[in-house]
């Protein structure tokens, strides 16, 4: 089986900046970390292989310095990996990324899964899978916890909803997006670290996968973002309460009462 | 599509909710929907129509009137029972061609989530996630989307200006309703499910309703949360209690979940659930970052921990010192009281 994973480098947790000339997420200069939920889906990967042959292909749409998540993949056991990098793809919202995706799957070409993680922690909009789904015209299952059969043309996977789960016979080729749930990934070993090293990552321009220029980019984006602001400040400081048991949960009622909550 | 003159634009007209259909019934969300929409609706000067997609449907016709809609667009078949998301999102790209709505909105829920990307794909068009603010520009009259980023600690404001429909999904819990007005009348309009859209993608073989977790994370609006302060899965028994005292819902950090205690489905934060409750109970979680960015957007935090000093503690709108062990039964009996 052939097997794209889609992985996103992303700004370390809590170091969120926005340029305020394109009000996109400034990427420069801060320490960028693997897509926590990537890491499930490189792991959910490279297990498939494991189990019934074939090749994993590691996938980022991001800056030069991108290769560093992709080499990251590679140490747990992907066989090769692609940067898309292009100034053009600058800008993309998730109809572009999800299109220049596309396109790069179109020309790694005769692939029968992709993997991607539920969502990435930076936009946390979830719609790049589903959309890559979409540009090619394939099968989708979002938040799979478990892929419990693997055939020839089909896949049972196991989807996460709010109120419990469902088990569905999936057609290949397919998008997934996985959640954590779905294994526990290994530590790269010694080995995996020098190969991942050592491993020589083509770089992909806009030309290269055919990309239309009028979808990719800020060009080929429809959504702007036209303002970014601090959240709104929680309200008054903190009530400390401490004593017996009985007065704190009386305070508690108490509390909850005042604010019309019970 | 590309719409990018006003004349354009012109051809697209109406407010969409796509009403979030579980088991057959209409979720809150949907009630929730309407109620912005309705707004949106009025400053359009437009109406309101709500798209109801599954088996038996036809019957929540009236409950949409009275939540809002001016319409109810309807396509009831027994193959839309289950989540295919293929089928559903090509239902409604047809649909979207055929009417040509201005907007369109669906619950940020798994399937809400799942789904519309699928569509605004085909449709070409600009989709925002999650929202949790929705208005429309007077000056230009698009649609106004404003956004959590990055765990919460960035608020976007999105705007699709050339493109139509603008489809956004919205956060449960954070619109209100308008009050259930059964004497509310709309118009009703069937469409049919066509040969090919369901069935060709998936066929769901099973599902299963987790009834001890029937109040979902992101409906609920109490959650009683637990951590490595617990010290035991045995812990989050104690915690169901204080949660079914209020009629909440569990739920967890990633420490808890990692050592096995609860499982995944619980899990609040970076790498579980961003969750809105209007009460979020932390018992024993120091607060991490990574948790933070899942609940700090709850109207009222309370937070129980030995340790005043931890991060959740700080950040609480009530927090209380003290052994979790001892104030957790004490809060269910005061609560019994009342």
């Amino acid at each position: 089986m052939k097997i794209v994973v889609c992985v996103k480098q992303v700004p370390g947790t809590s170091e969120a900046r926005i340029d305020p000339e394109t009000k996109r997420i400034v990427r420069e200069g801060i320490k960028a970390v693997i897509n926590p939920f990537d890491v499930y889906a490189v792991e959910e990967a490279v297990r498939i292989r494991e189990r019934i042959g074939g090749e994993v292909i590691a996938l980022s749409m991001g800056p030069a310095r991108a290769d560093v998540v992709l080499r990251e993949a590679i140490s747990v056991g992907a066989d090769r990996a692609i940067l898309l990098s292009d100034r053009a793809f600058g800008g993309s919202d998730t109809w572009a990324t999800s299109y220049a995706l596309a396109q790069a799957v179109r020309k790694i070409g005769d692939v029968d899964l992709v993997l991607c993680g539920k969502q990435a922690i930076d936009g946390d909009t979830a719609q790049v899978g589903p959309g890559l789904a979409s540009q090619l015209g394939w099968s989708q299952a979002t938040c799979v916890m478990a892929i419990p059969e693997i055939a020839q043309e089909s896949l049972v996977v196991k989807r996460m909803h709010e109120d419990g789960w469902d088990r569905c016979r999936v057609r290949l080729p397919a998008v997934l997006t996985v959640v954590k749930d779905i294994n526990q990934p290994r530590v790269p070993t010694l080995r995996g670290r020098l190969a991942a090293q050592k491993m020589i990552i083509p770089t992909w321009g806009a030309a290269d996968v055919g990309a239309e220029l009028g979808k990719i980019g800020l060009e080929g984006s429809p959504t702007r973002v036209v303002k970014t602001e601090p959240p709104p400040l929680r309200g008054k400081a903190t009530l400390k309460i401490e004593g017996s048991a009985a007065d704190c949960a009386e305070a508690f009622v108490r509390e909850l009462r005042l604010k019309g909550l019970v | 599509m590309l719409a990018n003159t006003a004349a354009l634009r012109a051809e697209y007209r109406n407010v969409w909710v796509l009403a979030e259909v579980l088991n057959g019934e209409v979720q809150k969300v949907t009630w929730e929907l309407l109620g912005a929409a309705r707004d949106l609706a009025d400053a359009r000067a437009c109406e309101l129509w709500c798209i109801l997609l599954g088996d038996g449907v036809s019957r929540a016709a009236q409950q949409v009137h009275s939540y809002g809609a001016d319409l109810a667009l309807i396509v009831d078949d027994p193959r839309l029972a289950r989540f295919d998301d293929e089928a559903e999102a090509a239902v409604l790209i047809r649909l979207v061609e055929r009417y040509r709505p201005e907007i369109l909105l669906a619950g940020a829920t798994t399937r809400g989530r799942a789904l519309v990307p699928r569509v605004a794909v085909k449709a070409e068009c600009g989709l925002t996630a999650d929202c949790t603010g929705l208005a429309i520009d007077p000056a230009t009259g698009d649609l106004l989307q404003t956004r959590p980023a990055f765990g919460g600690n960035i608020m976007a404001t999105i705007r699709c200006s050339q493109h139509r429909p603008q489809m956004a999904t919205v956060r449960p819990r954070v619109m209100a309703a308008r009050d259930y007005d059964p004497s509310r009348r709309g118009k009703i309009l069937a469409e049919s499910l066509l040969p090919g859209e369901a069935g060709s993608f998936k066929t769901v073989l099973e599902v299963f309703h987790d009834a001890d977790n029937a109040v979902n994370l992101s409906e609920a609006r109490f959650i009683v949360s637990g951590g490595r302060g617990l010290k035991d899965a045995e812990g989050f028994s104690l915690l169901k209690r204080l949660a079914d005292a209020l009629g909440g819902a569990v739920g967890a950090s990633r420490a808890a979940v990692d050592s096995g205690w609860i499982p995944y489905s619980h899990q609040v934060g970076q790498t579980g659930q961003t969750v809105q409750a209007q009460v979020y109970i932390a018992c024993g979680i120091s607060g991490q970052i990574q948790h933070l960015v899942g609940m700090q957007s709850c109207d009222y935090i309370v937070a129980i921990d030995k340790n005043p000093e931890t991060p959740l503690m700080k950040l609480a709108d009530l927090a209380v010192v003290g052994d979790l062990y001892e104030i957790v039964p004490a809060m269910i009996r005061a609560l019994a009281k009342t």
